[in-house]
């Protein structure tokens, strides 16, 4: 019978599947950051003057801010001039097809079990893969026309959809936001881009995978997603990284517009790089993710599965802004190893009658750290506003941490706020009595995990729920506390 | 099924059991009773394999295998079942879901392929209704919530779907009015059978009006000190523990 030491040791020593690299010959732009840097992506990427003008501004509030201090963690030095700002696969400047990427690269999203051609995909899954710095293929972009559904690289919306890009770009996260949304500003490479047009239910989930490959590069991309009045997508993201030694940036910057009665469900499984079992290496998961519902009755729900990153620090947030809109977060963390994270939401309350609901499942187990840090925010005109936050932790072993900094503003009296919290541990008697049952410890674990997370895991898009369900039982193979 | 020889254990370097010998046939109820401290639970918990129990000297035969080089789990799949004194609760895992995983876990060991949904669905429902189960418990979370009562209840479910050989029903009474007493005994009843055997771990008489064991044994300090029928129940109800206290003292300072 294996004891709690062997099996805590066990996951510590567990490997990470996606590290692996791929070979194939890259434009790198050297190491640095000062304005040249700026001006070689913007011409890279052949942008209009008014987005150069707009990356140089937040190039200019990046400079002006300092890291913050207030996370519950020690933030490592990070040297900006050390990072390589834009790394991108050599040959084809834009692929019409995909007969034209690179065998390579196909290869490489599909040992990730992301296939591009269509014939291979998932169905009902559209994705856009980013490979480092640029986007490399987008499945199903002329069936989504049809309904004059956009969904393409932020890029090529830049070239062709540029009085939306302009419109919209920073009108939620500012270029001054905070100096990692002030970095991405100025150095953002490629990412995601949706409009989804008045009264259209996008029929299928759209789905970006992100991956970085190249050493010593940083990804910075910026998804703008755009759901006019009346219409609604479900949108997924998926990561993962090499594994390396040094340990690697990504400052996302993730806007969501929902206009009048539309909704926008988002969601995240994030598996990058968590570092070795001594905490070397790993990604630096620094991301900015902020929603709007514009228009009244306008729901945003974000929905996140966070296994992966040596560091996660990011709280995807929902403004309330139109009468009777709705924002929602459902969120599981897991740390292991020295794995950190600080994560939570910020819901703002300004319309009238509007609800949030937050929904928050941290899981320790080795030597990680996880906090939940969450603001709900209820304006002077939120009457009746009301607010949900359920916020757990669950803690594996004896040498990890669980914590909760809730802060909660109301400026209006009819407000209605509840907050609850629990921590647990998984018991050695909820393992025998599985055991007792004929279930092995590896499977009473997953159980009692997923048992745990269900309520976040059953937000998810059914294509996405399985494979998030694997990846947490993976994540904690073994760790019976 | 099951011969237990010479059993000593120990849990934190204390010594709890000093030498049980017990032997258990197939289609045979045995009772086990004693006062409090006496290893009755602890046996129990040595028998199904709880981690901080040491076994120091002596063997246990189930089936013909040495069940002490077991993990708990194998335990289980060959048949061993606890009904635990204090059932534990586990959040989020609906019961019938977690019913599914280890009827397919004992089934993959005798190398049967799981129950399709249907076919599962049908077997919970027969017995639920065998041992009066409320189906609405059924599809709740394990334990979660569920009263003393509903608990011992769900043991005793669980214990139908898995059909285990030798089950011990570690004090399955206790906490139980008398109206969940008869349901509970009468699952067990309903479940007896000639393939089967049932120990009985109790303190009181009174469940054993209900369900009627074949053989009684009394555990004092770790010993079995008495062994009889049905009626040296009766005579404990009676009498209480005292005078067979009296008996081991003298029998351990003549040894």
């Amino acid at each position: 019978m294996p004891n709690d030491n062997e099996i805590i040791d066990n996951i510590a020593n567990k490997e990470y599947e996606f590290g692996f690299v791929t070979d194939i010959e890259m434009d790198i732009l050297p190491a640095g950051l000062n304005e040249n840097t700026i001006r070689y992506i913007s011409e890279k990427k052949k942008e209009p003057e008014w987005l150069l003008e707009w990356r140089l501004k937040g190039f200019l509030a990046f400079q002006k801010q300092k890291l913050p201090e207030w996370q519950n963690f020690e933030l490592p030095p990070i040297d900006f001039q050390k990072i390589s700002y834009y790394a991108a696969p050599r040959n084809k400047k834009k692929y019409n097809s995909l007969d034209e990427v690179d065998p390579e690269l196909l290869a490489t999203f599909e040992k990730l079990g992301i296939p591009l051609s269509e014939q291979k995909a998932l169905t009902g899954v559209a994705v856009d893969a980013v490979f480092d710095s640029i986007s490399i293929a987008t499945t199903y972009k002329d069936k989504l026309k049809e309904l004059g559904i956009i969904f393409c690289s932020f890029g090529e919306a830049v070239q062709e959809h540029p009085e939306l890009v302009r419109k919209y770009v920073g009108s939620v996260v500012p270029h001054s936001d905070n100096i990692f949304a002030a970095l991405n500003a100025a150095v953002f490479s490629d990412g995601s881009f949706v409009y989804i047009p008045k009264g259209v239910r996008c029929p299928m989930e759209l789905s970006t995978y992100f991956r970085i490959n190249t050493e010593n590069t940083g990804q910075f991309e910026r998804t703008l997603i755009i759901a006019d009045e009346g219409s609604y997508v479900s949108y997924l993201e998926g990561c993962t990284a090499p594994t390396r030694d040094e340990n690697q940036l990504h400052a996302a910057v993730v806007e969501l517009i929902a206009l009048e009665n539309a909704e926008i469900k988002y969601s995240t499984v994030q598996n990058w790089y968590p570092g070795d079992k001594d905490g070397k290496g790993g990604i630096y998961n620094f991301v900015t993710k902020r929603g709007i519902c514009k228009g009244a009755n306008a729901k945003i729900s974000w929905t996140q599965v966070e296994t992966g990153s040596a560091i996660t620090w990011k709280y995807p947030s929902v403004i309330l802004q139109g009468d009777n809109s709705t924002g929602e977060f459902y969120s599981v963390a897991v740390t292991r190893n020295r794995q950190i994270a600080d994560t939570g939401t910020k819901m703002y309350h300004i319309g009238r009658n509007t609800r949030s609901r937050i929904i928050s499942k941290g899981i320790s187990a080795g030597h990680g750290n996880n906090s939940y840090r969450g603001l709900v925010q209820i304006g002077p005109k939120a009457d009746d506003a009301r607010n949900f936050t359920q916020c757990d932790s669950l803690l594996i072993g004896d040498q990890c941490g669980a914590h909760t900094f809730p802060y909660i503003e109301s400026k209006n009296n009819t407000a209605t706020v509840e907050h609850e919290a629990t921590t647990s541990k998984i018991g050695e008697d909820q393992i025998f009595y599985l055991n007792q049952r004929g279930i092995d410890s590896e499977k009473a674990v997953a159980l009692i995990i997923n048992g745990y997370a269900k309520e976040v895991l059953n937000q998810l898009p059914m294509e996405f729920a399985v494979e998030a369900q694997k990846l947490l039982s993976i994540t904690l193979e073994g760790s019976v506390g | 099924m099951l011969t237990i020889k010479n059993l000593h254990a120990e849990v934190e370097e204390k010594q709890i059991l000093k030498g049980i010998n017990l032997s258990v046939n197939a289609g045979e109820v045995h009772a086990i009773m004693g006062p409090n401290g006496s290893g009755k639970s602890s046996l129990a918990s040595v028998l199904a394999g709880r981690e901080n129990y040491q076994v120091t000297q002596g063997e246990v035969i189930f089936k013909g295998l040495n069940l002490l080089d077991m993990n708990p789990e194998v335990r289980a799949r060959e048949g061993v079942f606890l009904a635990f004194q204090y059932p534990i609760e586990i959040p989020g895992v609906s019961n019938i879901n977690f019913l599914k995983t280890a009827l397919a876990e004992i089934r993959a060991h005798k190398g049967l392929p799981p129950l399709d949904a249907k076919e599962f669905l049908k077997m919970s429902r027969e017995k639920q209704k065998l041992v009066e189960f409320d189906a609405q418990l059924v599809n709740r979370s394990l334990n979660e919530g569920f009263s003393g009562g509903e608990k011992k209840r769900n043991e005793i479910f669980q214990l139908a779907m898995l059909e285990p050989a030798l089950s011990i029903l570690d004090e399955t009474d206790s906490g139980l009015d008398i109206d969940a007493l008869r349901i509970v005994s009468k699952g067990v009843n309903k479940l007896r059978s000639e393939n089967n055997a049932f120990i009985i771990i109790t303190h009181y008489q009174r469940l054993l009006e209900y369900i009627v064991p074949d053989f009684v044994h009394v555990l004092y300090d770790g010993r079995i000190v008495k062994s009889g029928t049905k009626e040296l129940a009766l005579e404990l109800e009676e009498k209480g523990y005292d005078w067979l206290k009296e008996d081991a003292r003298e029998k351990a300072t003549t040894i």
